[in-house]
């Protein structure tokens, strides 16, 4: 396997979301191909939900349910385990990514697997776990057709669900005859999915481990949930004589009764279908029946410090369905790799900070990739409003910025410009005073009714936009005029 | 034309003593004074009397935004010192209302400031964008405007979705006389403007306003309106390096068109 870019999980230095975005921008290919993508999936989506007429409940119920979990998160939690140890199941915990792939190397070495099988899991890719099993001599296959698409590209995954849709179909032939051998293939998605089946079908039954994440997990009976579309799920979490399923804590939800409202709400806002074509239920282990032994590693690796936090602690409410992606403006024409993170977007944009935490300049830059349009709040099946929640990280990293930035944060250019305005506008004659030296100061910029460039910082507004000059009177002055030279009567 | 105002009026009370102050937003205010005097005209011209407290400066959108909240908070005091012995607030522009309505209430959670949230409580609510106020409040939709071109309507993010301002706007526009108002394609997308982003993240704001402006010229309007200038600058900004011949103009300066008197 090829290394990988690093993201902000690695804890490497990552860059920025305006420096990858601007290589993202440039590529014409994945433009066409991610705007043609998510416009149809969007289109689509907005018809899958307006066939229901009780939607606005429904999102509401989900958000409810969602909050009261994470309320008493402790408590399913150890219900969750008492339950699935009663099914036969094992239960694991883990503070961190390093715990989680520690345990699941364990278990994949204690039966001298050198191959495992996964189903696509984003909590494996959040630690990393391909490249930690590599490192001890296990080779893991993906098993969903876009998940393995990008594991022979030696890429990383750019959207939630389809990971790979930055590529099109005659880019997805060639790798195939490149990587699998296939020879004489047309680029017609079954065509296609027949050459990944076959070469899929080998490895299912080989494999003595099968990894997978979860959608969901009751606490109340112990049944972990997996939601796809494929049914390669379905055999990695049935063939393999082991299971291991890697979840993050926030999955858990109270009792079989609520899957009433979240598969409502996840086909419809992730894939547009009424329900999706697999959805596989497993309570621990059943004698005679599928794997014999089945372990549920239990995840924490930042989430209860985001669940500390007030207004951040919503994020958690996320079923991955990835509707917010979808609808993103910025998304849609940078694409999810510019995010550096295995959670591209919106919810990306809001979860990978507060899960490695503020004052990391690559992740920090996050908060920041997103216009406020509000479209991803819309959308969000769960309710998270988005764009309350990046704000509330902008500011997060601005006093971290502040506070333990040194000199270099307090003698930010932003931060000094910033200063200086908050102060001008907490005055009414400095604000007045500061409009007439605009109005003077502009007078090397402005030619023709226009400033065509701006100096600085500020250099990008005039890349492509001009700018009007400050006008010869303000609107006050003009109030001022007209009422005479009284001060008006508001005032 | 003041059919509507009386239905809002409280009992007694007549559109000339209901203070309505004109919150012009600094914006306006230094970059686009025509808006504020538009906005004055139409409401004027519909029997309100318009107050423009002078102390007024900055709602503290871009800094709160950006992330610098901790500055923003004076800010938010000082509008709500200035504005809350009012019974209603109207300002030409989506955004700062969306401010003031949606996040003044986090501001002051953030100052840890009981005084200062119950005022916001009390006063967010009658702080409106010009066509909810004139559509909603003072249930108004023909204000006695003639403009006779070809103009197609932006509904910019902050209008639509924070504040739901819903049709307001059109409702006006297809009440104005002469006007040929002709549909946006995928009009709900975000232009791209987004304050700081448009510096901040300079690139991808830019290939948002390229499709914005795409469908824009597409409509083949002479005039794009919006209820926000700062969008509209942007908007604008972009036509005009394109010298496209299509100019960017607030909705408030149409209203206040009118066929006898000079443009203003
Ligand atoms: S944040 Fe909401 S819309 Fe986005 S992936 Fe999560 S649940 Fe879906």
């Amino acid at each position: 396997m090829e290394i990988k870019a690093p993201d902000a999980f690695s804890g490497g230095k990552t860059p920025s979301f305006e420096e990858s975005a601007r290589e993202s921008l440039a590529d014409a290919q994945l433009r066409r191909n991610l705007g043609k993508a998510t416009q149809t999936i969007r289109a689509k989506r907005a018809v899958a939900v307006e066939e229901m007429p009780d939607w606005e409940q429904l999102r509401e119920a989900g958000r409810a349910l969602k909050s009261r979990t994470l309320r008493h998160l402790d408590e399913y939690l150890l219900q969750l385990e008492e339950s699935v140890k009663r099914a036969g199941g094992q239960v694991h915990w883990a503070r961190d990514a390093e715990e989680a792939n520690g345990i699941i190397a364990g278990i994949a070495k204690s039966h001298e697997a050198k191959e495992v099988v996964k189903v696509k899991s984003i909590a494996t890719d959040e630690t990393k776990l391909n490249e930690h099993l590599e490192s001890e001599g296990i080779e893991a296959f993906e098993t969903d057709l876009a998940e393995l698409i990008i594991q022979l590209a030696g890429e990383t995954s750019s959207h939630i669900l389809v990971p790979a849709i930055h590529k099109n179909r005659s880019e997805i032939r060639e790798l195939f005859m490149q990587k699998l051998g296939a020879r004489d293939l047309s680029d017609d998605p079954p065509d296609l999915a027949n050459v990944a089946r076959l070469y899929l079908r080998e490895k299912f039954l080989k494999a003595k481990v099968g990894i997978s994440g979860a959608n969901f997990a009751v606490a109340e009976t112990g049944t972990v949930c997996v939601v796809e579309s494929e049914g390669n799920g379905r055999m990695c979490t049935t063939l393999p004589p082991v299971l291991v399923t890697l979840m993050g804590i926030e999955k858990v939800i109270p009792t079989w009764r609520d899957y009433e409202v979240f598969m409502q709400l996840l086909p419809r806002s992730s894939t547009a279908e009424r329900m999706n074509p697999y959805t596989s239920f497993w309570t621990g282990v059943s004698e005679g029946d599928g794997p014999q032994e089945f372990h549920l590693v239990l995840m924490d690796n930042g989430r209860t410090e985001v669940l500390d936090d007030e207004i951040g602690r919503q994020t958690l409410n996320c079923i991955r369905c990835s509707a917010c992606l979808n609808v993103c403006p910025v998304y849609e024409r940078t694409g999810g790799h510019a995010y550096n993170s295995v959670y591209p977007g919106p919810i990306g944009a809001i979860l990978t900070p507060q899960l490695v935490g503020i004052g990391k300049p690559g992740s920090d830059s996050l908060p920041y990739a997103s216009s406020l349009c509000g479209a991803c709040y819309e959308v969000c099946p769960v309710k998270i409003n988005i764009p309350e929640v990046l704000i509330h990280l902008r500011g997060k990293v601005v006093r971290h910025k502040q506070d333990e930035g040194g000199i270099k944060g307090k003698l930010d250019p932003e931060n000094v410009a910033m200063k200086a305005m908050a102060k001008t506008f907490s005055d009414r004659r400095l604000y007045e005073g500061a409009q007439r030296a605009a109005r003077i100061g502009q007078w090397p910029l402005a030619r023709g009714g226009a400033i065509h460039r701006l100096p600085g910082r500020l250099a990008g507004w005039t890349e492509a936009r001009e700018l009007r000059p400050v006008p010869e009177q303000t609107f006050r002055e003009w109030w001022r005029s007209r009422n005479g030279s009284a001060e008006g009567p508001g005032s | 034309m003041l059919r509507g105002i009386g239905a809002w009026i409280p009992d007694g009370e007549k559109g000339s003593t209901l203070r309505v102050a004109l919150f012009i937003t600094c914006f306006n205010d230094t970059l686009f004074p025509e808006t504020g005097r538009a906005t004055v005209e139409v409401l004027e011209r519909l029997g309100v009397r318009v107050d423009f407290p002078l102390e007024q400066t900055c709602c503290g959108q871009m800094h709160f935004n950006t992330g610098y909240q901790r500055e923003a908070i004076p800010l938010v005091r000082r509008f709500v010192d200035v504005f809350k012995n009012y019974d209603a607030v109207v300002a030409p522009s989506g955004s700062c209302v969306g401010m003031v309505r949606e996040l003044y209430p986090m501001a002051a959670e953030l100052a840890h400031d009981k005084r200062l949230a119950a005022d916001v409580e009390e006063l967010a609510p009658k702080v409106f964008e010009l066509s909810e106020f004139l559509v909603n409040k003072l249930e108004v939709t023909n204000v006695g405007a003639y403009y006779p071109h070809r103009v197609t309507y932006h509904p910019t993010c902050h209008s639509l979705r924070m504040l739901k301002v819903g049709d307001a706007p059109l409702k006006l526009l297809r009440a104005v006389d002469g006007m040929d108002l002709v549909e946006l394609p995928e009009a709900k997308e975000c232009c791209g403007f987004g304050g700081t982003f448009a510096v901040k993240n300079a690139d991808t704001s830019i290939a948002m306003l390229s499709d914005k402006l795409r469908h824009v010229l597409g409509t083949e309007a002479e005039v794009c309106t919006a209820g926000d200038n700062s969008c509209l600058m942007h908007i604008g900004g972009g036509l005009k390096r394109q010298r496209a011949g299509v100019r960017a103009v607030h909705l408030a300066e149409i209203l206040a068109s009118e066929a006898t008197e000079e443009r203003k």
